[in-house]
């Protein structure tokens, strides 16, 4: 991934928290808005640098603050967690498989709101909880798990498009070569 | 397994929110509206979306439908003046008796329209984001309705829009009066998260006489919402703490799920 890759997931970012906030059709069809920040977030950590996944939860944290309620920051540490996690293990995940993308979508999406809750409750801003709550975070883990998959067909063909792919050796040498005689 | 990178990052990052977290209210609501206005583009954008959409459905509206519908806002429009006529009547004889008693005269509502243009972006609050700002006179804890009832109030402000924070949201918390005989009175507080149009109104007397589809209007007590503004209907009530008080279930008069257009009062 190149610094190309990295200004496309900052700006899908800055898009998904747009259309979080703007469009609300699935909030009306489920009652839960989904957060699209976390499937992102498992493509910066298993493709990105290290970097990708801080410029990622600290400006895409930073943008979901801003319009809404939460505290400005809140949100930085639990989408940081969720990346910082998933880039230290990324050798050792299957990041082609759309099971696997999906199963970390799935994850990261009960894994970031659930840390922002702490941090809301830890930080004296009891948010409206009750036994709604748990519906909301499995709205949120399965809309996560849906849109990861997506999230990487989408920045694949972004890749193959916009980005200039590395010459690659091959190992053929024509010196090398058996000169067929007769 | 960690290398020294990661430790940078991790701390870095650490560093960063804490220092966020802990900056002055003032210097963060300025820093949130400064990153919110970044958004600004994209509100017209997603109006021109919405208008395109609702501009083609006009499109293939019949001739005959549009005809009904014009005929049945006359009427409602002639009704309306009709009762607005009464009403003028009736505040006359109001104003009349007040100033007769020597009570303080009532000062008529100066409101400002305006549109939603965006929602709460996480599930944990409840808030909306309208397209008035301080410019328009705006200022925080200003009530805001819908033609149906109280909505929320102003929460913060920027220059060329304002926050509201909705009834059932933790924030907002507003003092009410059922209508009923003895007048009983409570606070309008939070709601549980998938409940959009219900709210719970404690600190409620052991005694009050609560039936269900009593009117509960704004008490103005508490000096941010004026009094009798409508705010719902009681559903169902119990009693809690060991039978020292009642709650109360009540249904919003507002659609705070369908917010287009609210009102802010500017002077209340």
């Amino acid at each position: 991934m190149n610094w190309l890759t990295t200004f496309f997931v900052l700006v899908a970012a800055f898009l998904a928290v747009f259309w979080e906030a703007a469009f609300h059709w699935v909030r009306h069809l489920v009652g839960v808005q989904i957060d699209l920040l976390p499937a992102l977030m498992v493509y910066a950590a298993l493709y990105g640098r290290l970097a990708t996944v801080c410029f990622l939860a600290f400006l895409g944290g930073l943008l979901f603050d801003s319009l809404s309620a939460n505290p400005l920051g809140i949100s930085i540490l639990p989408l940081f967690a969720v990346g910082f996690i998933i880039h230290l293990w990324r050798d050792l995940i299957l990041r082609d498989q759309p099971f696997a993308q999906a199963v970390l979508g799935l994850a990261a999406g009960a894994a970031v709101p659930v840390l922002e809750l702490l941090l809301l409750l830890t930080t004296g801003r009891p948010p409206r909880l009750g036994l709604g709550t748990i519906w909301q975070l499995v709205v949120m883990s399965v809309g996560s798990a849906l849109a990861t998959p997506v999230i990487f067909f989408v920045f694949d063909w972004i890749q193959r498009t916009l980005v200039h792919s590395p010459a690659v050796e091959t190992s053929f040498r024509p010196d090398r070569e058996i000169r067929r005689g007769r | 397994m960690l290398k020294r990178p990661h430790y940078i990052a991790l701390g870095l990052i650490v560093f960063l929110t804490l220092l966020i977290l802990n900056l002055p209210d003032k210097t963060a609501a300025r820093l949130k509206l400064g990153l919110g206005s970044l958004f600004v583009p994209l509100f017209g954008l997603a109006n021109s979306v919405q208008q395109a959409g609702s501009k083609s459905g006009d499109a293939v509206l019949p001739r005959s439908e549009i005809i009904r519908q014009k005929e049945a806002l006359e009427r409602q429009n002639q009704e309306l003046q009709l009762q607005l006529m009464r009403s003028e009547g009736i505040s006359r004889e109001n104003e009349r008796l007040r100033r007769l008693l020597g009570w303080q005269p009532q000062k008529p509502w100066k409101l400002k329209l305006s549109r939603v243009v965006l929602r709460e972006d996480s599930n944990w609050w409840r808030t909306v984001q309208i397209d008035v700002g301080s410019r328009d006179g705006v200022r925080v804890d200003l009530p805001v309705l819908s033609t149906e009832g109280l909505v929320g109030r102003i929460s913060s402000v920027s220059l060329t829009r304002s926050q509201v924070v909705l009834l059932g949201d933790p924030n907002c918390k507003v003092a009410a009066r059922v209508d009923n005989q003895t007048r009983d009175t409570g606070v309008i507080g939070a709601t549980g998260p998938l409940e959009s149009n219900i709210v719970e109104m404690g600190y409620l007397s052991r005694t009050a006489d609560l039936r269900p589809g009593q009117n509960v209007w704004t008490s103005g007590l508490g000096g941010v919402f004026p009094k009798d503004i409508l705010i719902g209907k009681i559903v169902d009530s119990h009693s809690e703490d060991f039978g020292m008080s009642t709650v109360a279930r009540v249904k919003l008069a507002a659609n705070l799920s369908a917010l287009e257009e609210v009102w802010v009062i500017m002077e209340p």
